[in-house]
């Protein structure tokens, strides 16, 4: 579980946090939700300690995590995964290695267990075979599988996504999400996902927070989404003509 | 190791031959009276070859090539995200990525340095036995003569600090760049151009201090 208490960030004269407050439940699928400029990423950069907050507290369990040392900063990433927007993978070494990677920096296992326990994360994410190729030679939606399976392979306690789906196709979305919701479930990890899709807010969102302008707009689930009636969220949700059509029509059946 | 070392070693060759030959030559030009013993030409270019451009020249060319390399790489890799992976996972990136590349250069650059100052006075044989500028116990009796061993601790040590110059400046515009490509290639820039001033600025100090 990660609190985060009256968060403010501010770059020079500009405040992109104004004050933030919210739980991060472990074992769901906590999701960021909000416009771009919203400070969504800014906050998910807060939570995992790449940028210190201008005031506020994070809590990382009982655990006040603004006023630790670097050391101890280090230790508590080692329980933390994160999926790059971009997948971050390192060109140069190949997938298995940078699977490997934490395993080599962190672990005393032997060569065989890294490479079982590299195999498990592939097939744990459904990618068979692709050990040796480089993530230029896979396509985007691979990139994040691999990504994923890099962030999970020392079995973190928090798995931090930011846009997990963005440049990715509906259906390599949709299963990109039920792979962070079933990772997340099994494993009892606080999951936080930066995100823009709608998919994504009305599959896997069990504890939602709208970001408006560095404030914290609205909380709630999945199943609370339609029935609200914040205008900011239904703004956000309804904002494509699509939706809106949609809605209009299911308005216009009831 | 490999990128800074083998990888450097033609073109530092290269270059060692041709300072060598123009300093033998251009000596050989004002040397010419008949003042003074044509062998003391030998004697001058090892000196200054070792003193002075072996240690300075290579690591000038080795700011351009490996420096600007190495700030393009660690920014390249900032841009990408990979440092900030790196961190999340609890890696101390700077240990990671700057520190080995100091300590290969260290090692390194000064071998280098040596290789240059042999080839230099390689070179200056080349330019002038050959060409009957000099007969080879002439340049061979300059090449013996008044040698003093400290000029060989004075380029170690300069190749030393030379390269931890720029290696660590190199690796601090890349790896605290910002912005995009634009930002990328000046940061590149930035790592030749601030290396060479420092390095220069460290030729006279270090000329002050061990002369003294």
């Amino acid at each position: 579980m990660i609190r985060i208490e009256n968060i403010i960030k501010s770059f020079g004269e500009v405040k992109v946090l104004k004050g933030i407050s919210h739980t991060f439940e472990a074992g769901k699928t906590n999701l960021i939700i909000g416009r771009s400029g919203a400070g969504k990423t800014v906050l998910l950069k807060l939570l995992v300690g790449l940028f210190a907050p201008t005031s506020g507290n994070i809590w990382y369990n009982d655990i006040d995590f603004v006023n630790l040392d670097k050391k101890e900063v280090r230790e508590i990433r080692m329980k933390v995964g994160m999926l790059f927007q971009g997948s971050a993978l390192f060109d140069s070494m190949s997938v298995e290695e940078n699977i490997a990677f934490p395993l080599d920096m962190f672990s005393k296992m032997t060569k065989k267990e890294k490479l079982d326990r590299v195999n498990y994360c592939l097939e744990r994410v459904s990618l068979d075979g692709v050990n040796d190729q480089y993530p230029s030679e896979i396509s985007g939606g691979m990139q994040k599988r691999v990504g994923i399976a890099r962030s999970i392979v020392l079995s973190p306690e928090y798995l931090f996504c930011d846009e997990p789906n963005s440049g990715l196709d509906p259906k390599t979305s949709i299963v990109i999400d039920e792979l962070i919701k079933s990772i997340t479930v099994e494993h009892n990890i606080t999951t936080v996902i930066n995100t823009h899709d709608m998919n994504s807010v009305m599959e896997i969102g069990d504890n939602i927070a709208l970001l408006h302008m560095g404030e914290l707009a609205w909380t709630g689930n999945k199943d609370e989404v339609l029935a609200s009636d914040n205008d900011l969220l239904k703004e956000f949700i309804f904002a494509s003509p699509f939706l809106q059509k949609l809605r209009d029509a299911a308005a216009r059946n009831a | 190791m490999n990128d800074i070392g083998i990888g450097s070693l033609v073109i530092i060759c290269l270059i060692a031959v041709f300072i060598g030959a123009v300093t033998a030559v251009q000596f050989s030009y004002q040397l010419s009276g008949g003042l003074v013993p044509r062998y003391y030409i030998g004697y001058v270019v090892r000196d200054i070859v070792i003193i002075e451009l072996a240690p300075t020249f290579t690591c000038l060319v080795l700011a351009g090539k490996v420096g600007s390399n190495m700030a393009a790489e660690i920014g390249g890799m900032r841009q990408k995200e990979h440092i900030d992976a790196m961190e999340i996972m609890g890696v101390n990136t700077a240990t990671f990525l700057i520190l080995p590349k100091i300590i290969a250069a260290v090692i390194v650059i000064p071998l280098l340095v040596a290789i240059a100052a042999f080839v230099g006075n390689a070179g200056g044989y080349i330019a002038t036995v050959p060409t009957g500028l000099l007969t080879s116990e002439e340049y061979i009796q300059g090449l013996r003569s008044f040698f003093i061993d400290y000029n060989v601790v004075m380029m170690f040590v300069k190749g030393l600090v030379f390269s931890f110059i720029l290696t660590s400046v190199s690796c601090y515009q890349g790896y605290f760049v910002k912005g995009g490509s634009i930002e990328l290639g000046q940061s590149s820039t930035n790592a030749v151009v601030y290396s060479s001033i420092l390095i220069l600025l460290f030729d006279y100090l270090i000329a002050i201090v061990l002369t003294q």
